[in-house]
């Protein structure tokens, strides 16, 4: 047995080489090509020459799949105009060759505020691309274990997926920790406090409110597990985003805010979720997470 | 930023494979793309730098670099977030080592 491999640790890169068969991964637009951010020289901000994100085919498991990596320690994965365009390009080009599924190792805190309003339409486009390859029969699958978490645009993109694969590790949330704070006062969430972080935007909040599918434990080996299952099981069937889904998740979002709207912390809304022993949650590994988990959570 | 341009004539060492990267733009960090080029048997750097005014001490880097590798036909690009001339020369040695087939 080989040690196991961070998956938070790794980078956008040793993911890929990681999760995917040993050398299958073929990029597109890969560094040497140099297609890098027309906008960050003008502001005297270096450039990286993938502009944070490595696309490109690879084999899960043996079965092909189109793949885009974010580079959280890249302007913490933030989207750009290029940055967008190579998501919107591999999702069309997956649509086009009628691949069967893209897999997005999401991590990234949204749009890159220094490309403002270029970076901001990269995003929708990212939204309308990922819509658009589920209505064609492409099933898109995200994973989330990045110590930049998936948030902003991004954490939207993820939960327009098909399905979303989390570790505790991984965040998932529309503003950051710090973003609350300054808007609303440290009254209303302190981003210092890393244990209130991590159980209102960490994977296992997440996957007890039904936002995300999977949780495993922060290894890569776990991951790629977890990505083949996902994979398979939405092989040759109904990918795309229907009504009798959107009203699910309205269903699903108008309950959580009639259940647990008036609480403030999620021990709270465990407790409330009949979770036992709802205060020791934070300390379960994964395994034993998702056995206590199992007949309470929400979701499917 | 600052610009700084390396080239140095007379490398021994050819390499063959396809381009490489190393290393990512962050925070003290940095990112090697070293690629083969016909340079007439020089090898030539790029550092385009976040850290303005270490001119002097990136070419010391890269010459102990050039000494110890003696590279030919070689284009190497370095972005850079402000890496110590440590992790410079780390950086620089895992990306021919990976070239090399035989990177850890």
């Amino acid at each position: 047995m080989s040690r196991p491999v961070s998956y938070q640790e790794a980078t956008a890169r040793e993911r890929l080489h990681h999760l995917f068969n040993a050398g299958s991964f073929e990029e597109f637009l890969p560094p040497s090509e140099r297609v890098t951010s027309p906008h960050l020289p003008q502001l005297n901000a270096p450039v990286a020459f993938d502009d944070g994100v490595a696309i490109g085919r690879a084999l899960l498991g043996g079965v092909p799949v189109y793949v885009a990596a974010q580079e959280g320690a890249f302007m913490g994965g933030a989207v750009g105009e290029v940055h967008g365009a190579k998501l919107v390009g591999l999702l069309r080009k997956a649509v086009a060759d009628k691949v069967a599924a893209v897999v997005l190792l999401v991590e990234s805190g949204g749009v890159r505020l220094h490309e403002a309003n270029a970076g901001l339409i990269a995003v929708s486009e990212v939204m309308r691309a990922l819509l658009d390859a589920r209505d064609a029969g492409v099933a898109v699958v995200v994973l989330v274990g990045g110590s930049n978490g998936a948030f902003g645009g991004m954490g939207i993109v993820t939960r327009c997926a098909n399905v979303v694969i989390m570790s505790e590790e991984g965040r998932l949330a529309m503003s950051g920790p710090e973003v609350i704070e300054t808007a609303n006062g440290v009254e209303e969430f302190d981003s210092r406090d890393r244990a209130l972080v991590w159980r209102t935007t960490g994977g296992k909040h997440r996957y007890l409110l039904g936002d995300c599918q999977r949780i495993v434990a922060d290894d890569v080996a776990a991951f790629r597990v977890a990505a083949q299952e996902a994979v398979a099981s939405l092989a040759g069937g109904d990918t795309a985003l229907s009504l009798e889904a959107l009203e699910a998740e309205q269903k699903m979002l108008s309950d959580r805010l009639n259940n647990y709207g008036a609480l403030h912390d999620p021990i709270d809304i465990w407790t409330a979720m009949q979770m036992p022993d709802a205060a020791n949650i934070p300390m379960l590994d994964a395994d034993s997470f998702v056995a206590a988990a199992a007949s309470h959570r929400h979701g499917g | 930023m600052e610009t700084l341009n390396y080239r140095f004539e007379n490398g021994t060492h050819r390499l063959t494979a396809p381009p490489e990267v190393v290393g990512v733009v962050g925070s003290g960090n940095l990112e090697v793309l070293i690629e083969p080029a016909s340079l007439d048997g020089a090898c030539s750097i790029e550092i385009t730098t976040a850290a303005v005014g270490f001119g002097q001490i990136w070419e010391a880097v890269m010459r102990d670099f050039q000494q110890r590798w003696l590279l030919a036909d070689t284009r190497i690009s370095i972005n850079d977030m402000g890496a110590t001339p440590a992790v410079v020369s780390l950086r620089l040695d895992q990306a021919v080592q990976t070239m090399l087939g035989d990177a850890p």
